[in-house]
């Protein structure tokens, strides 16, 4: 067995994962996205039974998978999960089709009709660039002038993703939301980011909190991970006070530094474990 | 255990002893987020900065 960790730096999570991977004798390699060339008629890239990609650039990973999965190469996640994880409009579309509960989304291409879709949903609503994670962007609009005040930032900051407007609505949740870690058919581990910001990363400063993982919870957010291609996961989960549980996204490069202790779940453990039923075609993801 | 100069501050950063090439760290003095880019000597650099598609 040869595993192949794709990586642009090692973080906390990288080195988790490497610790995990050496204390288990697995033979492995580390590939720097900053490094890597990816000769297509080549195949440049040989020997792994499986790569875990690690990436911090979406786009890094999602065409390094891409071509990988041309190889033939296991990875996990695959370029189907990276494709739709990484951008919020084609996650909310799986989950739709899937009919996975979700916070109302509503989707515009000009500012004139985004416009109208948030006077529709009523303020507040919340307005997110498709593609994008770590909080960044979002945009709590509370009324119309602010609306028309973020479309018109939105269409002048150049790059046509920000004219597809992601409308979806603002989910009044109790100063919480759950970040739910899902490894292929089980919710592994789960917390309660706590923030008093409508904004819960705890890359932001939500704290984290053991989250019991009902078999209601289990089961939406495996749900939720088959929906998206499956594999390993971390699922955001918002509490609406009328309908439950509402999935808000799926990440598929997750962290998950600040939820080991407070579970008290190997969550880098679970991964490797996933990792290798992979590499050794016991698992194969969509 | 080893350690680096912050290329910031010149303040000096702790090294774990298994620290790898490639890991990040943050200076204890003026808290720039740093790249270990070599580990024989040790050497940091500033890390990358945030981009647009950075995330989970």
């Amino acid at each position: 067995m040869k595993i192949g960790i794709l990586l642009s730096r090692i973080r906390v999570e990288e080195k988790l994962l490497i610790k995990e991977i050496e204390r288990r004798g697995i033979e492995h390699e580390l590939i720097d996205d900053r490094q890597l060339v990816l000769d297509l008629a080549e195949r440049s890239l040989q020997g792994f039974d499986v790569v875990i990609e690690r990436c911090v650039n979406h786009s890094r990973a999602l065409y390094a998978l891409r071509i990988l999965a041309d190889w033939g190469v296991p990875t996990v996640n695959t370029y189907t999960v990276a494709e739709v994880c990484g951008n919020k409009l084609l996650t909310s579309s799986a989950l739709q089709r899937e009919g996975v509960p979700q916070p109302r989304v509503k989707v515009a291409f000009t500012p004139e009709s985004a416009l109208d879709a948030m006077e529709e949903m009523g303020y507040p609503v919340v307005l997110k660039p498709g593609v994008g994670s770590w909080g960044r962007l979002l945009a709590k609009v509370n009324d119309r002038e602010a609306a028309e005040a973020v479309l018109e930032h939105k269409q002048l900051l150049g790059s046509y993703h920000h004219s597809i407007f992601y409308i979806q609505e603002y989910v009044r949740k109790p100063g919480r939301d759950i970040r739910a870690f899902v490894v292929g058919n089980e919710t592994v581990a789960a917390i309660y980011r706590n923030s008093p910001h409508w904004i819960t990363n705890t890359a932001r400063g939500g704290s984290a909190e053991p989250c019991e993982i009902t078999p209601e919870l289990n089961e939406l957010c495996v749900r939720a991970g088959h929906a998206v291609g499956g594999g390993v996961v971390a699922v955001d989960v918002l509490e609406c006070p009328e309908r439950g549980f509402l999935v808000n996204e799926v990440n598929y490069t997750m962290e998950f530094r600040n939820s080991i202790e407070p579970t008290g779940v190997d969550i880098p453990a679970r991964l490797v474990d996933y990792a290798l039923a992979v590499g050794r075609r016991e698992v194969v993801p969509a | 255990m080893a350690s680096a100069n912050c290329p910031e501050c010149e303040g000096d950063v702790a090294l774990g002893d298994d620290a790898m090439q490639g890991e990040i760290v943050s200076c204890p003095d003026c808290g720039v987020e740093l790249e270990l880019v070599s580990t024989s000597p040790p050497k940091l650099e500033p890390a990358p900065e945030e981009e647009e598609d950075w995330g989970e």
